[in-house]
């Protein structure tokens, strides 16, 4: 795949973005407040925060999943909406979310059948995301017939399928045992590197915040609340790195972000 | 693979022969009265005696339980699919579905008599239909229902509306849950079609070969419907499992619910 350099400075842009679940009612819930956060083309940024900080929320409104109850989210200069519909974003959730029924490489295709893409068109491509996720030979196989992270390279290569300049990412190594998440975080890190995407990543692993980003946005909850923001620069990273001073260096950066937050409660 | 299929059969087979010899030992042994007991070697003669009856009654009774089933299957899937689209008549009708199949619906087969006439089949056919109906509707309207709220948002970054999500999503997603229900109603459909034929309809059918024939003390006769009876209802079912595993070749065997 090409590397994607045009450099659009401005991924993402969000103003003033405040969101209210069930307004004027019993249950009427702050969920974000405030929110100012620009992410520039071909950043990996992570959000990070104690569970209730919106995190996945704020996410959600950069996808469109979700509307700001007041402010403005603009995705590639577009409205969110705009940007939903034209499909500039991939998304990845922790729950992998491939369907049973069709095959890996059936998985992969899906957005592209969706966009009516020719039959050989598509073949090619998931061959292409295949081999990008590592995965070359399993195009056959059914997704029960994966384990849980290979499930979730595949749900990388669906939502890289059709070359989107943003990736969303929702907790997507959540639910994976510590050593294949590190796998994991290691090829991620490749792919970003091997395609250029912009890439939001929602996490609560301070490690994984660290070793992933070049920024790590620290939230605080109710309502939830940009509390700092924290520049990383490890360069290229593998798994040597987790044992690198700078890393510890910039773990304890963002565990001592997250302190204040508590303590601010 | 296959040899393991012949293998998981061959235990319920060696059951099956050895409680027949036991039966057949028992009533020889403690000289059974043929009208309590008759031995499964009467049975089976008059199953060949009485072949011609038993042929027509079997397939006029497995036209009424197959076309009631079909009927029962169109009808609840089609509900499930209206439900599905229209929030607040699921809210209202779903309850009332789950409340209406915990009763005995074949209760309702001396009512349908006089609602249906009691000399036709349709009578029969609607007590069919309507113990199909419940627990189809029931499953399909949950398998429409119960997708993962993370694969609804993957649709949607996808730009995609309802009918897509429907399509390539919900019913994909209910197909397990309709395929569980079809093993339910396929065997009920047989026991719905001979009850309510206890209680009318033309005399030709197995229900009907079963109560006259328990009538006439001819007992071995009436086992020998029975015989059929279980036969046919093996068969829907038999069908309803191979229905399954051609619609969802991705169900591995020994997989279940997610």
């Amino acid at each position: 795949m090409k590397k994607n350099n045009e450099t659009l400075d401005e991924a993402v842009s969000i103003r003033s973005a405040d969101k209210v679940f069930n307004p004027d009612s019993d249950d009427e819930v702050q969920a974000l407040s405030g929110i100012n956060l620009d992410i520039a083309s071909g950043d990996f940024i992570s959000l990070i925060g104690p569970s209730g900080c919106g995190k996945s929320t704020l996410l959600r409104l950069v996808a469109d999943l979700l509307s700001p109850t007041a402010g403005e989210v603009r995705v590639f200069g577009k409205t969110a909406n705009q940007a939903r519909l034209d499909q500039d974003y991939g998304m990845v959730f922790q729950h992998a979310g491939l369907f049973d029924w069709r095959k890996v490489s059936a998985n992969i295709e899906l957005p592209l059948e969706l966009k009516g893409w020719s039959k050989s068109e598509r073949k090619v491509r998931s061959k292409e995301m295949l081999e990008l996720v590592r995965l070359e030979e399993f195009g056959d196989h059914y997704p029960r017939q994966l384990s849980g992270g290979m499930q979730q390279r595949v749900s990388i290569a669906r939502a890289l399928s059709f070359e989107p300049r943003l990736l969303l990412m929702d907790e997507p190594f959540g639910a994976l045992d510590e050593m294949t998440r590190e796998h994991m975080q290691v090829e991620l890190l490749r792919i970003w590197r091997e395609t250029g995407t912009t890439v939001v990543f929602v996490t609560h692993s301070i490690p994984e915040a660290a070793f992933l980003s070049s920024r790590v946005v620290v939230l605080s909850p109710r309502p939830g609340k940009i509390h700092s923001e924290i520049e990383v620069n490890l360069g290229d990273r593998n798994d040597a790195t987790r044992e690198d001073p700078q890393f510890f260096q910039a773990t304890t950066e963002v565990r001592e972000a997250l302190r204040a937050v508590e303590a601010s409660e | 693979m296959r040899s393991s299929k012949f293998v998981s059969i061959l235990p319920p087979v060696i059951v099956g022969i050895t409680g027949l010899a036991i039966w057949e030992g028992a009533v020889n042994v403690f000289d059974i009265k043929e009208f309590l007991l008759p031995k499964p070697s009467s049975i089976w003669a008059r199953l060949f005696d009485e072949w011609g009856e038993l042929r027509h009654a079997t397939w006029e009774t497995g036209k009424i339980a197959i076309s009631g089933l079909l009927i029962g299957i169109f009808l609840g899937v089609l509900l499930a699919l209206i439900t599905n689209r229209f929030k607040v008549l699921s809210d209202g009708l779903t309850p009332l579905a789950i409340a209406v199949n915990a009763t005995p619906i074949v209760a309702l087969a001396p009512i349908f008599n006089a609602w249906f006439g009691i000399t036709g089949t349709f009578s029969n056919q609607a007590v069919v239909i309507a113990v199909v109906f419940f627990p189809v509707f029931i499953n399909t309207a949950k398998g429409l229902t119960e997708v993962h709220p993370n694969e609804i948002e993957l649709m949607q970054s996808y730009a995609s509306g309802e009918w897509t999500i429907l399509r390539e999503v919900r019913i994909p997603n209910a197909l397990p849950f309709f395929a569980n229900s079809l093993r339910l109603a396929a065997p009920l459909s047989v026991i719905a079609a001979i009850v309510a034929e206890y209680f009318g309809g033309p005399q030709d059918r197995i229900g009907n070969v079963i109560t006259s024939s328990a009538g006439f003390a001819k007992y071995d006769v009436a086992w020998a419907a029975i015989a059929m009876a279980s036969g046919l209802g093996l068969l829907l079912f038999g069908s309803a499992l191979v229905a399954e595993r051609l619609s969802m070749p991705w169900r591995i065997s020994g997989d279940l619910e997610k």
